[in-house]
């Protein structure tokens, strides 16, 4: 039980990370569909730096960095030159993909020691299920941390106010005198770091490894769960967590022996993703989409 | 397209006069390569655009290869395929089960390419297939598990329930229980040929439920990994050595050479002499090799040694009977072995062996 649990907070993670950074780009109104081409280039520059300085902190880092450099590259396209996000979006995902393969070429099948864990090994193992509190490396809780920063900077800060009044309504903060696009570019820049991280953590701590197209498509489940999740950090979070505890459940319930075909399994963390959230969250926050999401916004004066 | 054609029919003219042999004045044979996964997976493609790149050092300005790489099984597959065939490439190898019925389907529609089919059983006169007898070396790999474990328990990550895998599955049991009768393998499946993130998840819920050795059928160095930052588990590499990622657990490895083939069957097509068949060479061919045995005392190294010696002679055959599937039906005459047929389309599980299987 233990072990499961641990194994559905590691994998949430990374979700999380890229949940969250394009919830705060949505809400600031730009949807940006590059958060899979993001993910890639800050897993391969992650690991290509903790490999050569043998510093997770600093491949994390880098991860960010290059999470931020796609984003700079989204925002001068969508919001400097007014491109249609949608296509700008899509086409970051798909420069991302190669991009990374490109960078990466040379460190196929080399490997990197495992992330260690942030609490001294004992803390684990002073109380009962110690480990499936205090045994993960610094990125989750970081993770977590940023989950409940974001929630209350959207929630509660003045600023979060205004970069939500720029994805509802631009042309209303604009004539109040808001920075509609220097918002929007904060947001999408945080966006990236935020996805950046998530691909960090999958090529430093999941599986510290650069595999080519290792996100394997959870840039989209992200993007998936803000939409599912009413745009909510906290609904966000437990779409992360449920997700990715349905799918450890096939490969552990796999071992107890409970019988279904695999292709059910597969399917699985799918649909008791988009049933939990579109019936509990969706009901809740039907119709609280930002007003502004996808729209270009061009300062008329 | 008429002048350019004149131009080259001129080319070949000169080139015949000049007395230098008609070959150089020819166009390079356009070599096509579909990959299920990246060639960044250093696993299964991985090995297979290894083969590819032998085939530009082997014969240079003669041929033209491309590749597309993670192409998914399916409709897509077809297109890649079409696309292929109709911009001139001549002969197209399609590396992956789930590729075979879009190969066929534009093997029908295009006569005069030449199509190769890796581990599928469908066959036309421009079809050839080819797989390489892994499951010899999963053999191998069974009795090093049946001499390692501890526990009894093996953890086993497929990718899907198809007659490759559970070749691979079976072969793995019937080693294990060679030498170690009351072991039992769990086999989970990933859904995935390729996810780095999942693979190693299933492995980490093996090693939870006890198992402490892991093969795998998946193509990333994931579960491997996944059995070194455990500490004690044991494992094998896929289709590449891939000791780099566990230099403490990994066992050994089955390598997937398939430089030998592509570089014969290229041949074939220069010299005209290109017929379909079907190839499945093992360890004795060389399309497959065993890496490195390592972390195990020496009398398991010389056993494995032993096994792989004996298999590669014909010595031993791995599906000689009697063998019973877990339901106790006999699938296999005591003093009769498996013909390539039913191994091809096998879909059973030996004794010993629990997970899922769709009926």
């Amino acid at each position: 039980m233990e072990a499961f649990f641990a194994a559905m907070i590691v994998a949430a993670t990374p979700l999380l990370f890229a949940a969250l950074g394009e919830l705060v780009a949505e809400r600031s109104g730009v949807l940006n569909l590059g958060v899979e081409g993001m993910m890639l280039v800050g897993a391969v520059c992650a690991f290509i730096v903790a490999l050569s300085t043998g510093s997770t902190a600093l491949g994390a880092f880098a991860g960010a960095a290059a999470g931020v450099a796609m984003a700079g590259l989204f925002a001068l396209l969508a919001l400097g030159f007014s491109a249609n996000q949608a296509a700008a979006g899509l086409a970051l995902t798909i420069f991302g993909g190669g991009l990374s393969g490109l960078l990466g070429a040379s460190y196929v099948g080399v490997p990197l020691p495992k992330a260690q864990p942030l609490f001294p090994a004992s803390w684990a193992e002073a109380i009962p299920y110690g480990k499936a509190i205090f045994g993960y490396d610094a990125m989750v809780y970081l993770a977590w941390a940023s989950a409940a920063a974001i929630w209350w900077f959207l929630a509660r800060a003045r600023s979060g106010l205004k970069l939500r009044a720029a994805g509802d309504n631009a042309e209303s903060g604009h004539a109040l005198g808001l920075p509609v696009l220097r918002i929007r570019l904060l947001a999408v820049l945080f966006g990236g770091a935020m996805a950046g991280l998530g691909g960090a953590y999958l090529s430093l701590a999941y599986t510290p490894m650069w595999g080519e197209g290792m996100t394997a498509g959870r840039g989209w489940i992200a993007l998936a769960l803000v939409v599912f999740a009413g745009w909510r950090v906290g609904w966000a979070a437990a779409g992360a967590v449920l997700f990715a505890a349905v799918t450890q459940l096939q490969f552990y319930a796999q071992g107890w022996g409970w019988r279904a075909p695999s292709q059910f399994w597969a399917a699985a963390p799918y649909l008791a993703t988009i049933l939990a959230l579109a019936l509990l969250a969706g009901r809740r926050t039907a119709g609280s989409a930002p007003a502004a999401l996808g729209r270009i916004f061009r300062p008329s004066s | 397209m008429i002048l350019r054609r004149s131009l080259l029919i001129g080319a070949a003219a000169l080139a015949m006069a000049s007395g230098a042999p008609a070959a150089f004045a020819e166009e390079p044979l356009k070599i096509g390569f579909i990959y299920v996964g990246p060639i960044g997976d250093f696993g299964w493609s991985y090995q297979h655009d290894q083969g590819r790149l032998a085939l530009e050092k082997e014969f240079g300005d003669r041929v033209q290869t491309t590749y597309v790489e993670s192409v998914p099984e399916g409709p897509d597959a077809e297109r890649v395929l079409r696309q292929l065939a109709t911009s001139g490439h001549k002969l197209i190898f399609a590396t992956s089960f789930g590729f075979m019925d879009a190969t066929a389907k534009v093997a029908k529609a295009f006569p005069d390419v030449k199509f190769e089919h890796a581990t599928g059983y469908t066959r036309a006169d421009n079809l050839a297939t080819y797989s390489g007898r892994f499951e010899e070396g999963r053999y191998i790999l069974g009795v090093i598990a049946g001499k390692t474990t501890q526990s009894g328990k093996i953890g086993y990550i497929g990718a899907f329930p198809i007659p490759e895998v559970l070749r691979g599955v079976n072969a793995f049991t019937l080693g294990l229980q060679s030498v170690n009768p009351e072991a039992t393998v769990s086999v989970v499946w990933a859904n995935t040929w390729y996810d780095p993130g999942k693979e190693a998840d299933a492995a980490r819920a093996v090693i939870a439920q006890g198992a402490d050795v892991i093969a795998q059928h998946t193509d990333s160095p994931a579960p491997l990994q996944a059995a070194e930052n455990s500490g004690t588990v044991k494992a094998f590499g896929q289709a590449s050595d891939m000791i780099k990622f566990a230099p403490t657990a990994q066992l050994t490895a089955i390598v997937d050479d398939w430089a030998p083939y592509y570089i014969g069957r290229v041949q074939a097509v220069l010299d005209g002499t290109w017929e379909s068949q079907d190839h499945w060479g093992g360890l004795a061919a060389g399309d497959v090799h065993m890496a490195p045995y390592t972390n195990m005392p020496d009398e398991v190294k010389a056993l494995a040694e032993e096994t792989q010696a004996k298999i590669a002679s014909g010595e031993l055959n791995i599906f000689s009977g009697p063998i019973s599937d877990r339901d106790g039906t006999e699938r296999v005459a005591a003093g009769e072995a498996l013909d390539d047929a039913a191994q091809l389309e096998m879909n059973w599980f030996v004794k010993g062996v629990q997970g899922d299987l769709p009926d």
